[in-house]
């Protein structure tokens, strides 16, 4: 990481909040793209989650033992139930290290 | 008529709420910034020059698992590219400003000072001033993401490596879409991105990151075809 691409980043990112608000006619955006545009959370971050749970450092698969799986199917669940973004990941680390510390020891 | 310091001072309040979710989330991003060996000013210059706790998260794992900088670049730009949506929506009540308050507010949208102005000035339609609403949302989660960042990153150069607080990064993702998981065509969206990421998570530069999305974004426009 180096300022150079922190900077390129910071004004791509500052073009896409500026681009329709300052330059852009908000009609260019037809409305197909727009019901598209609606579905970019739901595309970008499963595929840093699946990863994220899935893959070790090495880029290898888990095993089905593995921890993570356990800590993200319960913050799966607390996170449907309770709809709350801090029980999500405060639920999913606790459980974690729960079997980490206490199940693995 | 609302003075512009009340409108701004009601955007302030709106968001709140948020806090609960926006300063645990930059506390991570600051502590997993250091724990990925960044050196802290680096680290809060995204906060300051990104200011997007997503792109800022997924930038600095990229980098550090040794993605080229062009890879990372281009995924903070899919990852904004929600962006273009929430300025489509806004430039409607910014349309009066002159153009360099255009390019200053601009740098204040952010998700959920989005969704609580888009709220507001929906119920509101008379509002004089509705910019002020936006700024006042905007600012206030700025301070409160530069506090809570900067928090982080003296944070995270106590936390212990044993913690593996690298698995908050999939949980703090996976926090931000579990409302969406009560509509379908989400999850189905979803699924196609995660499937797409775990085959193509070798593929060349790191490029699943860019590519899963692409794919289930293929196939959310597959689907509103059908849907129709």
């Amino acid at each position: 990481m180096n300022w150079f691409s922190i900077i390129i980043s910071g004004i791509v990112t500052y073009f896409s909040r500026m681009a329709m608000v300052a330059l852009i006619d908000r009609e260019m955006l037809g409305t197909k793209v727009k019901e598209v545009l609606n579905y970019v959370p739901s595309a970008v971050f499963p595929a840093i989650i699946f990863p994220g749970v899935f893959f070790n450092d090495f880029g290898l698969f888990v095993e089905i033992t593995d921890p993570k799986i356990y800590g993200a199917i319960f913050a799966l669940v607390v996170g449907f139930y309770s709809r709350s973004v801090i029980a999500t990941i405060v639920s999913g680390l606790l459980s974690y290290w729960f079997i980490i510390f206490f199940l693995l020891r | 008529m609302l003075s512009k310091s009340k409108i701004f001072f009601k955007g302030t309040v709106a968001v709140l709420p948020h806090m609960l979710s926006v300063i645990p989330f930059g506390i991570i991003t600051g502590a997993i910034g250091v724990e990925l060996g960044f050196d802290p000013i680096l680290v809060y210059a995204t906060s300051l020059i990104i200011f997007g706790g997503a792109s800022q998260i997924i930038f600095m794992q990229l980098l550090s698992g040794g993605a080229s900088s062009l890879v990372a670049i281009t995924s903070v730009g899919v990852i904004n590219s929600r962006h273009l949506l929430y300025g489509a929506v806004l430039s409607e009540y910014l349309e009066k400003l002159s153009f360099i308050k255009k390019l200053f507010i601009s740098y204040f949208i952010v998700d959920q000072g989005f969704a609580e102005s888009n709220k507001y000035i929906k119920q509101n339609k008379n509002l004089s001033n509705p910019h002020y609403y936006v700024l006042g949302t905007g600012v206030t989660l700025w301070f409160c993401w530069q506090l809570s960042t900067i928090s982080g990153i003296i944070l995270g150069s106590f936390i212990p490596e044993e913690l593996g607080l690298k698995f908050a990064i999939p949980l703090t993702f996976l926090a931000i879409i579990v409302n969406d998981l009560r509509k379908l065509d989400h999850v189905f969206v979803m699924l196609v991105s995660g499937f797409a990421s775990l085959i193509l998570f070798n593929a060349p530069f790191k490029s699943y990151i860019i590519l899963s999305p692409l794919v289930a974004l293929i196939a959310a426009f597959i689907m509103l075809r059908f849907k129709k």
